[in-house]
């Protein structure tokens, strides 16, 4: 009985993972990874070290060399491209490089996963998407397309687009990368706002540790519409981990404090930005 | 040495999965209609002017070169002949071929490949679109319909460039005479493979373009490695073929 309880609230596991493109270097060695609901995972790591690809693994955008996937309970793995269309129907990204489509408005940009999968009409859709971009300040943009927006904005609406169909789980690849650190907190608090409002395990890749810090210490507090700190008492500490990933392999996994207080030097590399902030 | 023949191997196998899919996804649900006519847009309608362009000028040079030699042989009657004959045969499809995939095998690769590395690509199959369907099978569709039009287009404006050179610039013949001569000259076999050839580069040039685009690593750099790619392997493909073609035609 505890196995089958435990199963389902395993939402992503990676086993012995390893991925070697052609050139026979392995861009990940034997990673092994487990999200269980409601937490949030946190993956540092220096450029290059596979974090995107792990995230790609774990989409089935890419198909390691070895090793099973787990997602929703389900191995699989050996999924064809149909199957892992309904698997992916439950897990919203946002993409290293946008992802955004060029040619569509950010109106349909953002209603794409509702249109695309629920056979939903564009006006159907519309009251959701309209909410969506609201929620990331984005209201105004209903019809301009992605060219004609900065940088931030463009992060924001991917952000409103990962979370449109309510996923299981959210996976933000970079969200603050290339940003000033203004607009790099407000990214984070949509993100601490969205994994709150829609109860969801989110996984976030950074090169910052202030987002790790700002994900593990703050939620949000929808009566004053701010991030407030978590109480240290609170069970929802817990639930913020920490991964840091080398040249593809995860060499720590822990909370906050246990990365701290890492002695290895590449590890608290990504502690010690916090000091200096 | 096998390492220096694995990455066109691989490449070709590649390219045969890509074929294989696309064509499969032609009959299988959901159909894109708008992208196969906004494809169409570009790729024949786009080329329509250029086409003419060529088509009137190889015709014209045709004439002219040929001139010379016909009236060695006191031949010069037979210029509507070979005028029609080198174009629809080979001239038409292959000049028309060279030229779409100049302006379109490099556009399909570079829009591909700017979608590959903003990770557009990723984005439509986290979404649950396959882009063989969306992306590949409209370029395909849409160019084996337009090339073989756009290759009537240039052999036919080719003829009449020829006959302009002909007729009115060198009274190498009469009028009638070249028209008769262009018309009956051409046999089913001419037309068969001046039909044949655009169909087989159109499938090289959208797939090629298509397969190099959706290849793309390494950022900006890499759309640019792919463009140029895409439109030297079309082009040699174009040649390759034109000569196997042709090879099966003159033995029937
Ligand atoms: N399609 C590919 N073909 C070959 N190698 C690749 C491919 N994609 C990624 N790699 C290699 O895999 C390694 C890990 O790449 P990845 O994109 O996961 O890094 P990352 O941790 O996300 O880095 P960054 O923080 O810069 O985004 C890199 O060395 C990269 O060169
Ligand atoms: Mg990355």
């Amino acid at each position: 009985m505890s196995r089958a309880a435990t199963e389902r609230k395993c939402i992503l596991r990676l086993e012995n993972i390893s991925l070697a493109f052609e050139d026979d270097s392995k861009v990940l060695d034997n990673v092994n990874l487990e999200m269980w609901a409601g937490e949030t995972k946190i993956i540092l790591g220096a450029a290059g070290a596979g974090k995107t690809v792990m995230f790609k693994i774990a989409l089935g955008l890419l198909k390691p060399t070895s090793g099973r996937i787990y997602l929703f309970g389900q191995d699989v793995t050996d999924f064809g491209e149909n199957q892992w269309f309904e698997v992916r129907s439950h897990v919203g990204v946002l993409f290293q490089e946008g992802g955004l489509f060029d040619s569509l408005t950010i109106e349909e940009n953002v209603a794409y996963p509702l249109v695309n999968r629920s056979n939903q009409t564009a006006e159907q859709a519309h009251p959701a998407v309209k909410e969506a971009l609201e929620f990331v300040e984005l209201g105004h943009t209903l019809g301009k397309f992605p060219s004609e927006l900065s940088g931030g904005m463009r992060r924001r609406v991917g952000i409103a687009r990962a979370g449109i169909s309510d996923p299981a789980l959210l996976l933000y690849d970079s969200p603050t990368a290339g940003l000033d650190p203004i607009t790099a907190n407000n990214i984070m608090a949509l993100i601490i706002q969205e994994r709150e409002m829609r109860n969801a395990t989110s996984a976030i890749i950074s090169h910052r540790f202030q987002d790790g810090h700002i994900m593990a210490n703050f939620r949000y507090n929808p009566e004053s519409k701010r991030l407030e700190r978590i109480p240290d008492d609170s069970p929802l500490r817990k639930s913020t981990r920490f991964v840091v990933m080398r040249d593809g392999r995860i060499v720590f996994e822990g909370s906050e404090a246990e990365l701290d207080a890492s002695s290895d030097p590449y590890i608290s590399k990504f502690s010690m930005q916090r000091s200096a902030h | 040495m096998l390492d220096i023949l694995k990455s066109p191997i691989v490449t070709f196998q590649e390219f045969i999965l890509l074929a294989g899919r696309a064509t499969t996804n032609i009959v299988r649900r959901p159909f894109y209609g708008s992208d196969v006519i906004l494809q169409m847009d570009t790729i024949g309608v786009g080329s329509l002017p250029i086409t003419i362009l060529i088509g009137f000028f190889s015709g014209a040079v045709m004439a002219l070169q040929m001139s010379r030699a016909l009236s060695q042989y006191g031949a010069t009657g037979q210029v509507g002949q070979i005028t029609a004959i080198t174009l629809v045969r080979e001239m038409g499809p292959v000049l028309t071929a060279l030229l779409v995939a100049g302006r379109n095998a490099s556009g399909i690769a570079s829009e591909l490949g700017s979608m590959k590395v903003t990770e557009q690509i990723d984005a439509m199959r986290a979404l649950g679109t396959d882009p063989i369907k969306k992306l590949v099978t409209p370029r395909l569709i849409a160019t084996c319909f337009t090339l073989p039009l756009l290759t009537i287009v240039a052999d036919f404006i080719g003829i009449i460039g020829g006959y302009l050179i002909a007729v009115p610039l060198m009274a190498l013949t009469t009028s009638s005479q070249y028209w008769n001569n262009a018309w009956r000259s051409l046999e089913y076999n001419d037309i068969a493979q001046g039909l044949l050839k655009p169909l087989v580069f159109a499938f090289i040039i959208s797939l090629v373009g298509c397969l190099y685009g959706i290849r793309t690593t390494g950022g900006t750099q890499g759309v640019g490695r792919a463009t140029t790619q895409a439109v030297v392997v079309a082009s040699v493909w174009i040649f390759v073929c034109t000569f196997l073609i042709t090879r099966v035609f003159v033995n029937i």
